[in-house]
């Protein structure tokens, strides 16, 4: 966009922080909660300073007691608060699963509509720092499968900063997953906030051969893919799904038409996953317009090990994605 | 002491709106069983014949500015709160009359308007809510508190120690009511924990507990006033566990071969509604005549409440996706 305010360079982690910063100050409703999110600053940093800023009332640390905070989230929120609930990881939001799945999913339906929850989840979620098997789970994918659940997965610094501010103009309850291989990201980002929506998918780079859909971290992995397969003349198309669910169709069937040729990249499991419902939904709607098998690159199927070379050997690379989308151009229709 | 010589502190009015909401509960509740024989209702029913003391007895405690969370078994706090009973009923058939518009059934009444937040069918689910709607009235600084009603069974569960735990911590303003009924569906307490004593529980989280006989309607009124002002004054959550009896399956799916007839029996004659009606009497604050008045208006009400029921219109299919998200955006 031509904005024309001055910008800076951030860190995703702070963009993060300007985010929450932007959020409390907007709305005396919004206060933060969860473990270490005060006097410590947030496991990842990301809530570095805002207990001197905000106070004991609106940052409030929680013991680890994921399923009470998580519930007194959605419990604050149904009494008209706007709670942000920080879960350090996403494997620790299994602990609140009860909370996630049978109460913030399903108040709203399950009431005639007359309990909406609109609760912000924060959580930080993706492998690629060897913390092993129970510290590297992806599974937004598995919470997108929750009708009445709103998954977002902010790739990029703008998003990073700008959609909690939309999950908190939502009515519903809104998980957003934050990819620990992104915090120490920089880029540019302009001093005045930018509101961004989290209903559509984004066209990060466009291109003419391969739809290629992805999210998160990945991202940056297939611009960098797209970046190598330019050079032999292959023009990737990078759509970053930014909201997991409800997924953005309709961008996603139109660029597929118009490449005919889809590659997912997922850092989730393959099995029963986010990646073989978007291929599912493009075999729906695009089949026929389809050159190629629709491919997918996503995490091996084991717990993640903790030896880097093990680690690395498990999540999408680079080199998988540029093998995986030359398969495709190579592919005759 | 005996309770037939011993007059209740009770004035005339009271004691009839106490048995008089009891006894709608008790009628409610039984006609449902008769509806759900029939098929006109169905799902799993939990009624909550046995233990009408306690929701009466509470409620009469709580202001409408206070917010409730109950379990699956509810029928009893959602009427003693003011849902109103065609409601409910409407809710037991699954009509879009119905108080949560039939969508939620027995187990999942929602009422907003008496900030009644279910209705919930997982057990120990309910607290981390009520904790979550008492910080809600902490920080807005309303001054209400939340209410939030559980089995014994809850206890078992981790969200029970967590949500007294974090309640105690930040001193919210919430009364936990353990309706303790002796059995967890079918397991007795004895059978599922180490330590009984479920008051001693909750004191070691620092919060005010108090025992008390749930099947005494006046006893549980009193215990809840003083746990209701001491919340308003400040001094933190408030824990009352009431021993109470289901006299009644724990669902209609339950042929109770875990427990005597007798012992059924022996908890009948302390059931709430006998042991308040003839106080009352002996005392002469009521008369048969009383009582018969007030049965029969109850009678009524679920004569009114079936056929409000029963005339009401199915939610149309188109509609099945409604809700699911919010229909307004900010």
């Amino acid at each position: 966009m031509a904005d024309e305010s001055p910008s800076r360079r951030l860190t995703y982690r702070e963009a993060l922080r300007e985010g929450l910063r932007e959020a409390l100050q907007n709305d005396p409703k919004v206060f933060l909660m969860g473990e270490d999110v005060g006097r410590y600053g947030g496991c990842y940093a990301v809530t570095k300073s805002l207990l001197a800023e905000f106070g004991e009332e609106r940052i409030r640390d929680t013991p680890l007691s994921e399923s009470a905070f998580v519930g007194a989230g959605i419990g604050a929120a149904l009494g008209g608060m706007r709670p942000i609930v920080e879960i350090m990881t996403v494997n620790f939001s299994l602990l609140a699963l009860d909370q996630i799945v049978n109460n913030a999913a399903t108040l709203c339906h399950m009431s005639g509509g007359q309990c909406p929850v609109p609760v912000v989840i924060r959580m930080a979620t993706g492998a690629g720092r060897q913390l092993a098997a129970q510290h590297s789970h992806s599974l937004e994918g598995w919470y997108a499968h929750i009708p009445g659940l709103r998954i977002v997965a902010p790739a990029t610094l703008e998003d990073a900063r700008g959609m909690l501010g939309a999950a908190l103009r939502c009515p519903d309850p809104v998980l957003i997953f934050e990819h620990i291989a992104l915090l120490n990201v920089e880029g540019e980002l302009p001093e005045r906030a930018v509101q961004v929506d989290i209903d559509h998918a984004a066209i990060r780079r466009p291109g003419r051969d391969i739809t290629v859909l992805t999210y998160g971290a990945s991202l940056s992995k297939c611009l960098e893919a797209a970046a190598q397969l330019s050079a032999q003349g292959i023009e990737l198309e990078v759509v970053d799904l930014r909201t997991l669910r409800p997924l953005d169709d309709a961008l996603i069937v139109e660029s597929v038409r118009r490449t005919h040729r889809a590659l997912i990249v997922d850092e989730g499991w393959r099995s029963g996953s986010l990646s073989a419902e978007i291929g599912m939904r493009i075999v729906e709607q695009a089949f026929f317009d389809l050159d190629a098998p629709i491919a997918r690159v996503c995490t091996a199927e084991v717990p993640i090990p903790y030896p880097r070379h093990l680690e690395e050997a498990a999540l999408p690379s680079v080199a998988q994605i540029v093998a995986a989308a030359a398969g495709l151009v190579a592919h005759e229709s | 002491m005996s309770g037939v010589t011993e007059g209740p502190d009770v004035s005339r009015e009271h004691a009839l709106h106490l048995l008089g909401q009891m006894l709608r509960i008790r009628q409610f509740e039984d006609r449902c069983a008769q509806l759900y024989t029939q098929q006109k209702i169905r799902g799993f029913l939990h009624l909550y014949n046995g233990e009408e003391a306690v929701a009466v007895g509470v409620m009469q405690a709580l202001e409408p500015r206070d917010a409730l969370v109950a379990t699956y078994r509810e029928h009893g706090h959602a009427l003693a709160r003011g849902v109103p009973m065609d409601a409910l009923m409407a809710e037991m058939y699954g009509k879009r009359t119905g108080s949560s518009g039939g969508r939620g059934g027995s187990m999942h009444v929602f009422d907003v308007s008496k900030r009644f937040y279910g209705g919930n069918a997982i057990v120990g689910g309910g607290l981390p809510l009520a904790v979550g709607l008492a910080l809600a009235e902490k920080l807005d600084k309303r001054g209400g508190i939340a209410a939030c009603f559980f089995g014994e069974g809850a206890v078992a569960e981790g969200e029970f120690h967590e949500s007294l735990n974090l309640a105690s911590l930040w001193r919210l303003p919430v009364l936990f009511i353990c309706e303790n009924n002796l059995y967890a569906m079918g397991t007795a307490l004895a059978r599922s924990e180490a330590v009984t004593d479920i008051r001693a529980k909750a004191a070691a989280y620092s919060l005010t507990a108090h025992a008390i006989d749930g099947m005494d309607v006046l006893a549980v009124e009193s215990a809840a006033r003083r746990a209701v002002d001491a919340i308003r004054r400040g001094d933190g959550p408030q824990f009352l566990e009431c021993k109470t009896y289901r006299l009644r399956a724990h669902s209609m799916f339950d042929a109770q071969l875990y427990r005597d007839k007798a012992e059924v029996e022996e908890w009948r004659k302390r059931g709430p509604l006998i042991t308040f009606t003839t106080r009352c009497k002996a005392a002469g604050l009521i008369a048969e005549a009383d009582f018969l008045q007030l049965e029969s208006a109850a009678n009524a009400e679920v004569d009114a409440a079936v056929a409000f029921a029963e005339r009401s219109d199915w939610e149309p299919v188109e509609q099945l996706e409604r809700f699911v998200y919010a229909e307004h955006r900010a």
